[in-house]
């Protein structure tokens, strides 16, 4: 299935930027039943990945237990206006998506 | 001594009272604090406008069309604050629309889109990315944040519209005898946890009415007017409210008008 874009902001405050984004998933924890009772398979992002100008500053392991079209919020000493933040997450099928955003 | 056992009776009670009121005051605060956090750029309405921009200028449809020659009130292709205008009156098409009728009338006329097919695939399923037109309504009613609703009223054809919104909106039926007027005509009326707005006081209305089309974090879908309407008919238990028909409209018309002189702050984001 085609992934949809992100939504990221990062800000640069006082030497700290703080980078904000919206992912669009689905988020099947694999335990709801549709309507004739069968179990709707598991599909989660299990991977997140950030990185500003290419250094990582953030990695994250998820699971079925974080919500749909989750928001994840973090800050990170350093980076500049223009610098790009790259966010990439990896689900359980193996699809991925990666988008950017430059530091205001 | 039975007089002391009632006494430590009654305070007993009244503790317990007074942790219920605390409790449904908690719980309040905190969905206003988690709506203040996601207010902070996590709204996922966000990610379902953005999915209706890139509709908006796409072109789709047997016609081969994008919608940038539809008409909202303001002229082919303008978006900002025509929301906070609708549903008015349109000469095309010779009737009262809101915005989700219109972008049906844009998707048949421009597009060549047959309005059955847009109608049952308009709200999306469990489970389900966002529909077309729950992507495109995202993105118009976005581009009429922070502008004061103003519906005319000059049509006699508006004026119609709103007259029997008001009947609808004071209709009894069904098996429980309710009407909208039931729940929304009497102030400080909740539903479990809920508040519900007394839709005739008009800061309460227009609080309502500007913050939907809204995100449904309980369905995890962003929700329409249309959508939020039938399903107060459901709870009503009353017939379905058809999808875009004139009774929707008229319903609509009337909400909307109540609400004039707000400022429009949607999509919004519910429980």
């Amino acid at each position: 299935m085609a992934t949809r874009p992100m939504r990221i902001r990062a800000q640069n405050k006082d030497g700290v930027t703080e980078v904000r984004v919206l992912m669009s998933h689905i988020m099947e924890t694999g335990l709801r039943k549709d309507a004739d009772g069968n179990v709707i398979p598991a599909h989660f992002i299990k991977e997140v990945v950030a990185t500003c100008n290419d250094k990582e500053v953030l990695s994250a392991q998820w699971g079925p237990a974080v919500s749909r079209d989750p928001f994840l919020s973090f800050k990170f000493k350093g980076g500049e206006a223009g610098d790009e933040v790259k966010v990439t997450w990896i689900d359980d099928t193996g699809a991925t998506r990666t988008d950017t955003t430059k530091i205001r | 001594m039975k007089k002391t056992a009632l006494v430590a009776c009654l305070l007993a009670l009244g503790g317990v009272m007074a942790t219920t009121g605390a409790l449904a005051q908690d719980t309040a605060d905190g969905i206003a604090e988690y709506r203040a956090m996601l207010g902070e750029g996590g709204n996922p309405a966000e990610l379902t406008e953005m999915a209706g921009e890139d509709l908006w200028f796409e072109t789709r449809g047997p016609k081969q069309a994008s919608l940038e020659q539809c008409d909202l009130g303001a002229g082919p292709g303008v978006i900002e604050g025509v929301y906070a205008r609708l549903p008015r009156y349109f000469e095309d098409a010779g009737r009262v629309m809101d915005l989700e009728s219109r972008l049906i009338y844009c998707m048949e006329t421009l597009q060549g889109f047959e309005r059955d097919e847009i109608v049952k695939t308009a709200v999306s399923g469990s489970g389900e990315y966002a529909s077309d037109m729950e992507s495109l309504v995202a993105y118009v009613v976005a581009a009429s944040r922070g502008v004061t609703i103003e519906v005319p009223q000059d049509h006699p054809m508006e004026r119609e519209a709103y007259e029997r919104g008001k009947q609808i909106f004071y209709f009894r039926g069904g098996p429980y005898d309710f009407s909208c007027s039931s729940c929304h005509a009497v102030t400080g009326q909740r539903i479990r946890l809920q508040d519900l707005p007394n839709l005739n006081e008009p800061e309460l209305a227009q609080r309502a009415y500007s913050s939907w089309p809204a995100y449904r974090v309980s369905q995890g879908a962003l929700r329409t007017m249309q959508w939020r309407l039938r399903d107060c008919f459901r709870q009503q238990r009353m017939p379905v409210l058809k999808y875009g028909s004139q009774a929707s409209v008229d319903l609509i018309t009337y909400l909307a008008v109540n609400a004039s002189g707000g400022q429009m702050d949607a999509p919004g984001l519910k429980r």
